[in-house]
């Protein structure tokens, strides 16, 4: 049984320390109105004591209580100063290799990775080679995390303030879109090999992103992949979005994205200070 | 969009529901989804039938509204209304469009027997 919303059975497993979830939290909604109608019924017949039809105004966003979970994420996140990232992708666009190449390059900076996949332990293990905390999530039968998978994860790494939470979300480009984990910023990793329509195909999750990585450049001259129209494509689902071409394998703009994560981390840590 | 995690969203929603207001059939789910929001209406009402069962909501009716896309575009500057995520601006053309709307998943209200 968990000690912070009582979930019991389930699939979800948090490994460090074996934990099983399910979704069997106390919930609370906005009551806008209530209209109870009794005896009202199609012939104007009204029976004292008689329900004949009730209707009951709820208004609740079907993931509100995800929203939840993801808003006590953040509040503990900004609490610290704990820049946190949710990196989202299709499967095999390199987000483990970056994750590697990025926690070297970084140094000293403490920091931490969530790792999400359906099974195995395998990224986890690839992170923690590296030195680096990290817990694995794996979600069963499930498509992405959910921010009571990511608030677990969180009390099994002992966050230290001011340090980097990389959210290494399941390979998915649809699902994860919509489930905020109380994350910062999603960033979205797109490997050049994938096709420049991909930001086309799977448009939420570029709305959704803040940063989209081009990754794997250096393969670009082998597969006739056109860079401008990626970054068209992109701009076309999401005027907003922040580009930047890198290869985790050559450290082709890797210190782009390193300045990227030190400009935000400091904004993290004035958003604590001023609290 | 993940038509069962929803249901499941959706389930655990009526049956607090239904707890507070002390009623033990719901009839029919009123459910808002917006145009933007990446629900498969026919794959909602399938995943709907089969996470329900065993809840108050056996056998409900599931009714699904439709809400309107709007996005800014980022040429004119105005917000508009399209159809499809990737709709050029109605007003000039252009196709830089930020979704502002449209997106939404609700649970508008309940029926009870």
């Amino acid at each position: 049984m968990c000690t912070v919303c009582g979930c019991s059975d389930g699939e979800t497993k948090v490994h460090g320390d074996s934990h099983d979830h399910h979704h069997h939290q106390g919930d609370h909604h906005h009551h806008h109105h209530d209209h109870h109608h009794y005896g009202h019924g199609p012939a104007g017949t009204e029976v004292p004591g008689m329900s004949q039809e009730r209707l009951i105004e709820i208004e609740t966003d079907i993931l509100s209580k995800n929203d939840r979970f993801a808003k006590a994420n953040r509040a503990a996140l900004t609490a610290q100063g704990v820049l946190a990232l949710n990196l989202v992708s299709s499967p095999g666009s390199g987000k483990t290799t970056l994750l590697c190449k990025t926690i070297e390059a970084l140094g000293d900076q403490p920091l931490a990775v969530i790792e999400g996949d359906q099974q195995t332990q395998n990224d986890a293990d690839r992170i923690r080679a590296t030195g680096a905390r990290a817990v694995q999530v794996n979600t069963g039968k499930g498509c992405h995390l959910d921010g009571h998978m990511v608030g677990h994860a969180m009390e099994h790494l002992a966050l230290e303030p001011g340090s980097i939470l990389f959210i290494e979300n399941v390979g998915n480009l649809v699902c994860p879109a919509a489930f905020d984990l109380g994350e910062d910023a999603k960033v979205a990793i797109l490997s050049v090999t994938e096709g420049e329509d991909k930001p086309l195909k799977y448009p939420d999750m570029f709305t959704a992103a803040r940063l989209a990585i081009l990754n794997k450049i250096d393969l670009a001259p082998h597969c006739d992949v056109d860079l401008d129209l990626y970054e068209t494509n992109l701009r076309r689902v999401n005027p907003d979005i922040e580009i930047l071409h890198l290869s985790a394998r050559t450290g082709e703009g890797m210190g782009e994205w390193l300045a990227w994560l030190r400009t935000h981390l400091a904004e993290k840590a004035i958003q604590e200070a001023a609290q | 969009m993940h038509e069962m995690s929803l249901c499941e969203g959706m389930r655990s929603v009526i049956e607090d529901q239904a707890r507070q207001h002390n009623v033990t059939q719901i009839t029919r789910v009123r459910v808002e989804i917006g145009r933007f929001a990446g629900v498969e209406t026919k794959a909602l009402h399938f995943a709907f039938d089969v996470v329900m069962r065993g809840s108050v909501a056996e056998g409900a009716e599931l009714v699904t509204l439709d809400l309107p896309g709007r996005a800014l575009c980022y040429d004119c500057m105005k917000e508009v209304e399209i159809d499809a995520r990737l709709d050029p601006c109605p007003l000039c053309g252009g196709g830089k469009l930020m979704p502002q709307g449209g997106d939404e998943m609700r649970i508008k209200d309940l029926e009870v027997a």
